[in-house]
């Protein structure tokens, strides 16, 4: 699965499309986990951004969740933003609003973790 | 009933890990909202208050999901009774088998999806197993099925012990994955994950399928174990399945506590093209209204991620009746 990687500084914009669920997980998992690597104390940020998904199974949050346990596990921080309703409803729905950090905007989730990277983001 | 009328799903336990009961709290709670509801109506007669009840008020106000544990009935028209698990439902079952026909010479065939104490402890007050006519066939997987009812029955835990039970009662060991026939029914078990392990059983009898999936966590990790419970659950008339947890719940704090959620449930039932999921196994914690949401959002979902096939969703209460 492509990622679009893009960086602000510090963090770390990525961006799957389509439908996150049993057919397309294990590849959203694959092409994570470099990213996971480096989200550490002291080094990256990470901010999915959702915009394009437009549906997320329970293999695809258990995808999130896993990745959320490595971060906090690491020090780092990950987020997910920029929810289409749908998604944001499977979300409210299994409470993963309440375990991950869930943000409006890929810009408003930058501004809580990285004033520098915001700073980035915004020249651009 | 004849044995060719169609089956039925009585629940009479439907509380996960623990019995529970409404608190006073809630009670005046529901009464509270009622009477405020129906103020200025004349509701005189008890015909009235109960038409009032069930037409205007919700569910979670009028009625009780209810607090015995896990106890599920297959009504298959038979003279034989068929239950699966015994947990504190079986006690009100009991006592309603000898209410409606008498104490002595029913025959029970009861599965068994582990023996939890949650999943047991109705056992002891189920009032037939001290009939002499009476006979008890209980079936499981587990190689300590029998020890784990004898020891329930032992001092100091109950005052009568197993070997002062009087009903004919056997333990019958049945292999994950064999087809059986019993009581009617062809009945096959399938491993689940869960402390100690569990089982889930699929009946059927002619075209009409019910799966019982209870004490079973989903991780989803491995696609061919997925793949192999949506076989399971493959064109079921209707899937009871334990949605103890909230998804965000079954994949952090409480992973690897051996439950699943309403998301899981209602996913394998989409690709196993069920007719319907009825969840079951209910939080102790959870009072009505929390049930009756967790039921909400679960047609909700549902809608929002229909294909081609709808799948009823139900939420189990001590007392409901299913036809299929």
């Amino acid at each position: 699965m492509e990622l679009t990687p893009k960086r602000y500084v510090d963090t770390v914009v990525l961006a799957p499309a389509g439908r996150l669920d049993h057919s397309t997980s294990e590849g959203f998992k694959t092409a994570l986990a470099p990213y996971m690597a480096s989200c550490a104390a002291g080094q990256d940020h990470i901010i999915l951004d959702l915009a394009g998904v437009e549906y997320i199974s329970s293999v695809g949050l258990r995808v999130l969740m896993l990745a959320s346990k490595q971060a906090n596990a690491q020090g780092g921080i990950i987020g997910v933003a920029a929810l289409q309703p749908a998604v944001k409803e499977i979300f409210d729905i299994t409470r993963f609003t309440t375990v991950l950090n869930v943000f409006p905007s890929v810009r408003e989730g930058i501004a809580r973790l990285s004033p520098p990277a915001l700073s980035a983001f915004d020249a651009t | 009933m004849p044995p060719d009328a169609a089956l039925r799903v009585r629940f009479w336990g439907t509380r996960g890990s623990i019995p529970v009961s409404m608190t006073p709290a809630e009670i005046r709670r529901k009464l509270i909202t009622a009477l405020v509801r129906g103020a200025g109506r004349s509701l005189d007669t008890p015909e009235k208050a109960a038409a009032f009840l069930d037409g205007e008020i919700d569910f979670a106000v009028s009625d009780t999901f209810g607090g015995n544990s896990s106890c599920v009935q297959l009504v298959t028209g038979a003279q034989d009774y068929v239950l699966c698990d015994l947990g504190s439902g079986a006690r009100v079952f009991g006592n309603d088998v000898l209410a409606r026909h008498g104490s002595g010479g029913h025959t029970f065939h009861v599965f068994m999806s582990h023996v939890h104490w949650d999943h047991i402890m109705g056992f002891p007050f189920f009032l037939p197993i001290y009939t002499p006519s009476n006979r008890v066939r209980i079936y499981g997987c587990h190689a300590e099925l029998e020890d784990a009812f004898r020891r329930q029955h032992a001092a100091p835990f109950f005052p009568v012990d197993f070997s002062e039970l009087t009903a004919r009662i056997e333990f019958v060991r049945l292999q994950p994955g064999r087809e059986y026939e019993i009581a009617g029914l062809s009945v096959k078990a399938k491993l689940q994950s869960h402390g100690g392990d569990s089982y889930g059983y699929r009946f059927q009898r002619a075209d009409r399928v019910v799966v019982y999936s209870t004490d079973a966590e989903h991780k989803q990790d491995d696609l061919g174990e997925v793949q192999g419970f949506v076989e399971f659950f493959r064109d079921a008339d209707l899937v009871i399945f334990d949605s103890q947890y909230s998804l965000a719940e079954a994949t952090s704090i409480k992973e690897d506590w051996g439950h699943s959620s309403n998301i899981v449930g209602l996913e394998l039932c989409q690709r196993a093209h069920a007719k319907r999921l009825c969840l079951y196994h209910h939080e102790p914690l959870s009072d009505d209204q929390k049930l009756a949401a967790l039921l909400a959002e679960t047609r909700r979902l549902e809608e929002i991620t229909r294909g081609d096939r709808r799948v009823e969703i139900l939420a189990a209460y001590d007392g409901m009746e299913i036809a299929l």
